[in-house]
């Protein structure tokens, strides 16, 4: 198309740059498959939005034939921390596949890391030594690479997911990954203008713990209280970037504490106090005793994220909704994004847009059945 | 021109130029509508607009543009003087501290939209986002107006310092005509709302106030030109049931960081 033409002949550097970070993200909630190119399309409309400083995309439902397997994918800085890695995944999980993950040469991604991809299982001698759950086992593997094997960072552990991600325009890092050759039924993406933390391969969004996966637009202001919290749980922040958190919290309130998707959300953005006193009575009483147990959790600032998982995504603002989100329907498919041009890029005529309100989530399932 | 088709609309002698936007770079597209302009086009149609930022900015021409699409943000930002018509939705920062000219947007649009505007109008035609008329301000015979044909959400006309913001709760399906924290802070201008409101919405800057006369004549006529302008029906709305919204303190903030 010309128009790649015409965005890449843009020098950003020349200018001032009028950035922030750019999302959009999409489900067929009847769980159709829909090809990475859709998302790189919605992407390519908010360039402007990001200065080439990282990029990335999350794709659910893109490895049926390993839908069973935790689909690892991991960025190592050297040979040595690579082989060190696999000895580790060797101790810890069955692999019934490892591969390269397959890549472009691209003038515009440049000095790449090693990036291979790892399905697997944990070993059941494993997991009956330590008697966690399997999921709770690739979330402590994770972090154990993340945190003791030198240069080597997994950024995508779910099953029938995977993340892929950059230093570099959105457009270019889904090029560069060749997400055309990837099928999905959601698709979540992201440019990045990193304002207070450096513009690396591990700090690109999105970020993920299993399936969960987070591209945020803002700054997270609480993100020492929220990490603090988070190491109770065993989790531990490594990527140098505040939107981590999100991962780890989504994971700890949705998939190890049960949470409802609203009441997760209600945690993270939670009601001001003056809200909850022209509640009613119950909801008072629920919105305070979250307060009390998961004031940890609050996550303070502006943001703007989507967040993927295996059966939907989310989109949520902070409570009074510093930065842009837009929501669309059209038949089966939900669409979010920070600019509604993303979504008319992919989906001209949606049957109905409109604006979420702060703090309350816009959820997409797949459907019951699917 | 490369892909300019040339018209002209003969009964009123305006030389009206069309513009393919698909696909084509903000930069390039200012550029070119630049161009137009200089070259004695009056009327600049641009189709297949999605998401370009910054279109009609800083232009100080009697000139009618008119967007097929969606326009990216910051449209009409710096504006002093052009007309611009947008058949579809509009993104954020419409009218961005715009000087003078008129702004329709025949559709919703997005957050802070006349952001220190200082003249000239603004008529959306469905809902606004968060933040609507923050900082507008007036001088003299520089009144800035935006007129919001659906709801407005939270923080509208925070700061305000002068103009008029008019909501009318028309074409939305919600129920609530304004967010929270209206007014916050608001220390000139009128702001008219359809609807009786709960003070809880409101900043503690301002107090709800019926309309009167002279504002019922004066919202009859904007009402004229806003359902001219958008196409939207204001027959079922009624002036005499509107409240207004005034600050109580010229200097809100007078004694803030003095003691």
């Amino acid at each position: 198309m010309e128009k790649i033409g015409k965005y890449k002949e843009w020098k950003p550097d020349l200018w001032r740059v009028p950035s922030a970070c750019g999302l959009s993200g999409f489900i067929n909630r009847d769980g159709g498959l829909v090809s990475g190119e859709v998302i790189i399309d919605s992407m390519r409309v908010m360039n402007e939005r990001g200065n080439g400083l990282g990029g990335g995309f999350a794709g659910y439902g893109i490895y049926p034939e390993y839908a069973d397997y935790y689909a690892i994918h991991i960025m190592f800085e050297s040979q040595e921390g690579k082989h060190a890695c696999e000895k580790l995944l060797e101790d810890n999980v069955v692999l019934e596949k490892m591969e390269e993950i397959p890549k472009e040469t691209s003038e515009r991604i440049t000095d790449p890391p090693i990036l291979w991809r790892y399905f697997c299982k944990p070993r059941v001698e494993k997991i009956l030594e330590c008697g966690k759950s399997e999921d709770d086992f690739i979330v402590d593997l994770v972090m154990s690479i993340n945190t003791s094997v030198p240069g080597s960072f997994v950024f995508s552990s779910g099953k029938n997911m995977g993340v892929f991600k950059a230093v570099g325009f959105a457009e270019d890092v889904g090029e560069f990954y060749r997400l055309g050759d990837y099928r999905g039924h959601a698709w979540i993406g992201h440019t990045r203008f990193p304002t207070n933390t450096p513009g690396w391969w591990g700090g690109a969004h999105p970020f993920n713990i299993l399936d969960w996966s987070v591209v945020h637009n803002g700054e997270i202001s609480s993100y020492g209280t929220n990490k603090r919290y988070l190491e109770m749980f065993g989790y531990k922040c490594t990527l140098l970037t505040d939107t981590e958190v999100m991962a780890y919290l989504f994971d700890l309130l949705i998939r190890k504490h049960r949470l409802p998707i609203e009441i997760a959300c209600a945690v993270m953005a939670a009601p001001f106090w003056k809200d909850m006193d022209s509640a009613g009575e119950e909801e008072r009483r629920l919105y305070e005793s979250l307060r009390a147990v998961y004031g940890g959790a609050l996550v303070n600032g502006p943001f703007a994220v989507i967040v993927g998982f295996s059966r939907g995504i989310i989109g949520l603002n902070d409570r009074i909704k510093l930065r842009p989100l837009v929501a669309a329907e059209k038949d089966e498919y939900l669409y979010i994004s920070s600019e509604e041009a993303a979504i008319r890029e992919i989906c001209p005529k949606p049957d109905r847009v409109w604006a979420p309100r702060a703090g309350k989530p816009v959820i997409g399932m797949l459907k019951d059945g699917v | 021109m490369d892909g300019v088709r040339q018209a002209s609309r003969s009964e009123e002698e305006v030389k009206v130029a069309e513009l393919d936007a698909r696909g084509i770079h903000y930069k390039e597209l200012n550029e070119k509508i630049r161009s137009l302009i200089e070259s004695g086009y009056e009327e600049i149609v641009l189709n297949g607009v999605n998401g370009q930022r910054y279109i009609g900015d800083g232009l100080v021409h009697n000139v009618r543009i008119v967007i097929n699409g969606v326009p990216g943000n910051d449209l009409g930002a710096f504006m002093d003087g052009p007309r611009i018509v947008v058949n579809d939705n509009a993104q954020d920062g419409v009218g961005n501290t715009m000087n003078s000219g008129v702004i329709v947007v025949r559709g919703h649009a997005g957050d802070v939209i006349g952001y220190g505007m200082r003249s000239g109008k603004i008529f959306i035609r469905d809902d606004v986002g968060y933040r609507t008329g923050i900082h507008m301000k007036s001088y003299r015979e520089q009144v800035p107006v935006i007129v919001v044909g659906g709801r407005a959400g939270d923080f509208l006309g925070e700061y305000m310092a002068g103009g008029i913001i008019v909501v009318l709760g028309l074409s939305s399906d919600s129920k609530d005509l304004v967010g929270h924290y209206t007014g916050t802070g608001m220390h000139g201008g009128v702001i008219y709302l359809a609807e009786e409101i709960d003070e809880s919405k409101l900043g503690s800057e301002v107090r709800i106030f019926q309309a009167d006369k002279t504002d019922i004549e004066r919202l009859n006529a904007l009402l004229a030109e806003f359902s001219d302008l958008t196409g939207l029906d204001v027959s079922k709305v009624d002036p005499r049931s509107f409240v207004k919204l005034l600050p109580v303190s010229h200097r809100p903030y007078g004694n803030m960081y003095v003691y």
